[in-house]
């Protein structure tokens, strides 16, 4: 759209299943009458007589020859609704036309506002205790999120997130980590096809006082805490950043158990290690939330037993390359690494250095190919170098920089599970390292 | 009504919405240049050299440049203004 403004006519290409979104970009970008063709899904994996087969055949939308539509969609000469451009106005009230209960249960189901699962409806009373846990102001604009990164930014102020927290069931004392998260500029609701959810771990004295659990079930579902703040994370990202619907705003493939609710503290007391945010540059005395951007593969172990240096490549080989480990162990499991003389840092870097896969494998993927190759192409280290490689050569999965370790859990097995986590800023494929972490007591 | 409850919308502040025009549509392909553009989605690319091909059989008074973005899913306003410059019309895909 960017380049009929500069006078170029144009037309864009999407796979039929996106028809919704592309319209509903085009629409929320003034051009609702922006020219767009479509082929069947998938694109993938297509051989180069199938993608010919596409262009030679028919629009699965329009019904029309693609060709034909192509074509027309660059030379039609514009109509007085192609002139007028469409203007819009979407304001949303702050609050809704009073309704019973029951009514307002089905309005907010309908209208994908919810999870799916039984919410607390947003009365103006619970609203305003829940606004007494942040001495924040309540018109406060605090932040923007998008579905992903070709989307539009919507903006939202304390309140709207702590219309948020209420639905989610979440207590005054918790606003702050959900204040936090919310400024995080990661969305728990991707649009991504690849279903990602967040994991978002808490640090710091507030872990206590708000009485989450790192101990047994810390992952879920066996805390208030614990289960509403990752609840309310899910509901304000797809409320607050223009909806996470399927087709529209949410394009994931399988969908993902985690986008529900997966937060939880470390256990820093049980800890051989420093805690996480110490790591990234707090003190001990700051809380903080870090949120980790995935949750897509999920590899398990328990260790470290004799052969625990095999188990860990297997698992990292095995993991989706393209996305960055997060490893969440037990207080056990990480007691018996340092045993064994690893610190984290050292176990990190070991992770790093026996990562390995032939070249071949490496660029057999479908994210590596479109997130990643560009980068080789431009020249960026590491993935220059993991270009040139031959087929069957070795390349280096990660760096020490994308593996990160946090220790939680109640000790009664030494276990730990890899996530796909990537520890960075908001935009897939954009590589920015903006920091994740984000301090709590600000948000008191 | 008195079992009727107020409460508060959840959504956020969308941006305005500023209705923009299309640029005007050429009368013909022929002796134009058209911009391939490959958005680097998997296999994208080889979707446009079939095009490519396509065009060269059957409208060869077309020229054809593919072209590509240096990140997915990131303006690149670099490739804008050479197809700006440079072109007549563009063809982007295939990336959602």
């Amino acid at each position: 759209m960017s380049l009929e403004q500069c006078g170029i006519p144009t037309i864009a290409v999407h796979t039929h299943v996106f028809a919704r979104l592309a319209r509903a970009t085009a629409i929320s970008n003034g051009m609702p009458r922006t020219r767009q063709v479509f082929v069947p899904q998938p694109l993938v994996g297509q051989t180069p007589d199938q993608l010919r087969a596409y262009i030679e055949g028919t629009d699965p939308v329009s019904k029309r020859p693609f060709i034909q539509e192509m074509i027309e969609g660059l030379t039609r000469p514009l109509d007085q609704e192609d002139l007028k451009g469409a203007g819009l106005d979407r304001s949303t009230p702050r609050l809704l036309e009073p309704d019973s209960e029951e009514n307002l249960h089905e309005l907010f189901m309908r209208s994908h506002w919810t999870d799916f699962l039984p919410v607390v409806l947003p009365t103006e009373e619970r609203v305003e205790r829940m606004l007494k846990g942040t001495r924040i102001a309540r018109d406060k604009i605090i932040g923007k999120l998008r579905p992903t990164a070709f989307r539009e930014f919507w903006e939202f102020d304390v309140e709207k997130v702590a219309v948020n927290a209420v639905m989610a069931g979440a207590r005054p004392e918790y606003l702050p980590v959900i204040l936090a998260m919310s400024a995080s500029g990661v969305t728990a609701r991707s649009s991504s096809t690849t279903s990602f959810a967040t994991i978002s771990v808490v640090n710091g004295p507030i872990r206590d006082e708000i009485e989450m659990n790192s101990g047994i079930g810390a992952l879920g579902p066996y805390n208030h805490a614990n289960t509403t703040i990752g609840r309310a994370f899910g509901l304000l990202s797809q409320n607050l950043q223009g909806g996470s619907v399927p087709g529209e705003t949410y394009m994931g493939s399988l969908g993902n158990g985690l986008a529900y609710t997966c937060c939880f503290p470390e256990a820093e007391e049980r800890s051989p290690w420093s805690p996480f945010h110490v790591d990234n540059g707090f003190k001990k005395t700051d809380s903080t939330v870090s949120v980790f951007f995935g949750g897509w593969y999920t590899q398990s172990g328990c260790g470290p037993r004799d052969s625990w240096q095999a188990k860990f490549i297997r698992c990292l080989t095995a993991a989706e390359h393209y996305q960055q480990p997060l490893i969440v162990m037990d207080p056990i499991a990480a007691r018996g690494f340092d045993e064994l003389g690893y610190s984290k840092q050292k176990l990190i870097e070991w992770c790093a250095q026996n990562a390995w896969l032939p070249a071949r494998d490496y660029w057999d993927d479908q994210w590596i190919n479109t997130l990643v190759h560009p980068h080789g192409v431009a020249g960026v280290e590491p993935y220059a170098s993991r270009l040139k490689a031959k087929p069957d050569e070795l390349v280096q999965l990660y760096t020490p920089e994308d593996i990160k370790i946090v220790v939680t859990g109640g000790g009664t097995q030494g276990i730990y599970k890899m996530f796909g986590g990537r520890y960075a800023g908001r935009g897939p494929g954009t590589f920015n390292k903006e920091n994740p972490t984000v301090n709590i007591d600000a948000w008191r | 009504m008195s079992n009727f409850v107020k409460v508060h919308d959840p959504r956020g502040y969308p941006p305005k919405v500023v209705g923009k025009r299309l640029a005007p549509r050429l009368e013909s392909l022929d002796g134009k240049i058209i911009y391939l553009v490959d958005c680097l989605f998997d296999n994208s690319d080889a979707f446009m050299e079939q095009l490519r091909l396509w065009f060269a059989a059957h409208l060869p008074k077309v020229v054809t440049r593919k072209i590509s973005p240096r990140e997915s899913w990131v303006d690149d306003p670099g490739m804008r203004a050479k197809i700006a410059a440079e072109g007549n019309a563009a063809i982007l895909g295939v990336g959602l």
